[in-house]
């Protein structure tokens, strides 16, 4: 671990961390990414463990999909991620890809930032200077873009453990089954009948993971089940907030995430 | 560019090499060791044609360096019929015209034998969901869930 601290800190040459490897080296097939050296993190077991400690879920960087998927610890207190993994990626990817990576990567398409985000979580940073730990809100810049300063490594992240109360809601819109989303949301809610602190996360529509203070206060306060609560919240996402590109504009994606959005509430009526 | 001496099994052969340090799994099986049954489709992780078994998993070919196998078992297409399994997925592949130009179907194998190896149901929509990660463009996928489903109902054992 401190051999891999000491290299990442390294400023003369472009040292990148070596995950699941399951973007990075796509990324370095298509020679977009070029590193200089990489810092294989794969034998690094101190970044391998699912722990319950103080209310929360501790979960290392190096935990690859596969076990998430097998983990009792994750099927109990965190059911978003449960309900979320199916989708991450086909399996040979899962058994490879680590939930660390696809945070420190932050792809806005991606499922495992808005997830966290969703939850409330918290990501923990390692540097040879020591700890620190970074708000899921305020970790998330733009695509490919997080609060990570130059050495800094992710070591972990830190789920709030569900109470009975909460629910949850996941839905995305992809082409085909494990690719990228074409538009998805994952929504936590401390309750929802009526709903109140709901956290409403897209992914695949904006540069990042995006949360609208509008779409949750339209909601707030209403039962799940409100159409017009619903439809209020639909009207809230803009094709201004959507990210176009060759494949899909940005009216197709508004029209997805609307879509993607009223499906995920609807599921969380109990 | 540096190399690294690497130990692996492949299909029950222990294999020395001494390998460039980029160069990803599925090119050093293919162009080390001459097993040029695994295929480079999209070197993207989509397409699945270079699916392979790493230590019990699938993974992707393409998405790994050969440096990081050191230690590892693998069993590639050329090996899969070492087992009953792989023989009865072949021969099902076969019965059930599950192939046709066959560019897919060494990752298509691999990914089914996973599915049944982790005890996986003869249920058509979760065999489509664990192939979901192999594209075939030439059979439309009937045949080839045809085929797992076949074997599955068999009840061959791995």
């Amino acid at each position: 671990m401190a051999e891999a601290l000491a290299l990442i800190a390294d400023d003369d040459q472009l040292c990148q961390p070596l995950a699941g490897g399951q973007s990075l080296l796509p990324m370095m097939n298509l020679r977009m990414a070029q590193p200089d050296v990489l810092v294989d993190l794969n034998r690094l077991s101190e970044l391998d463990f699912i722990v319950q400690s103080e209310g929360q879920i501790h979960i290392g960087a190096m935990v690859r999909y596969r076990t998430l998927m097998q983990s009792p610890l994750v099927r109990e207190h965190l059911p978003l991620l449960s309900m979320a993994l199916p989708h991450i990626a086909h399996h040979a990817i899962r058994n490879r890809g680590t939930i660390g990576g696809s945070i420190a990567l932050a792809d806005p398409a991606a499922e495992m930032p808005a997830l966290l985000k969703a939850l409330n979580g918290t990501v923990v940073v390692v540097s040879k200077s020591g700890q620190r730990e970074i708000p899921a809100d305020a970790f998330f810049l733009g695509v490919y873009e997080t609060a990570l300063d130059q050495g800094e490594l992710v070591h972990s992240l830190k789920f709030p453990a569900v109470s009975n109360d909460q629910r949850f809601g996941f839905y995305e819109l992809a082409r085909r089954h494990g690719d990228y989303a074409m538009a998805g949301v994952a929504i936590s809610a401390a309750a929802v009948n009526p709903c109140s602190e709901l956290r409403i996360v897209f992914f695949g529509v904006a540069d990042l993971p995006l949360r609208l203070a509008g779409v949750e206060a339209a909601l707030e306060g209403r039962a799940i089940t409100d159409e017009e609560a619903i439809h209020k919240s639909q009207q809230l996402l803009t094709a201004d907030q959507m990210l176009s590109d060759a494949v899909i504009s940005a009216e197709t994606r508004l029209q997805l995430a609307r879509v993607a959005l009223k499906r995920a509430l609807v599921s969380m009526a109990d | 560019m540096s190399k690294r001496e690497i130990e692996v099994c492949v299909n029950g052969e222990t294999v020395q090499a001494n390998v460039p340090v980029r160069i990803n799994l599925v090119d050093f099986l293919r162009e080390h060791l001459g097993l040029t049954g695994s295929h480079v489709g999209c070197e993207q992780g989509v397409c699945g044609a270079c699916t392979i078994d790493v230590d019990g998993v699938a993974m992707r070919g393409c998405l790994m360096l050969a440096v990081q196998a050191d230690g590892a078992t693998i069993t590639t297409i050329e090996g899969v019929s070492n087992k009953p399994l792989g023989r009865a997925v072949q021969r099902a592949f076969v019965e059930h015209n599950a192939l046709q130009c066959g560019f897919c179907t060494p990752g298509m194998i691999a990914s089914s034998i996973e599915y049944i190896e982790q005890g996986g149901l003869s249920d058509r929509a979760a065999i489509r969901a664990h192939l979901s990660g192999n594209y075939c463009r030439c059979t439309g996928y009937q045949a080839i869930v045809d085929a797992v489903a076949s074997v599955i109902d068999e009840g061959v054992q791995a």
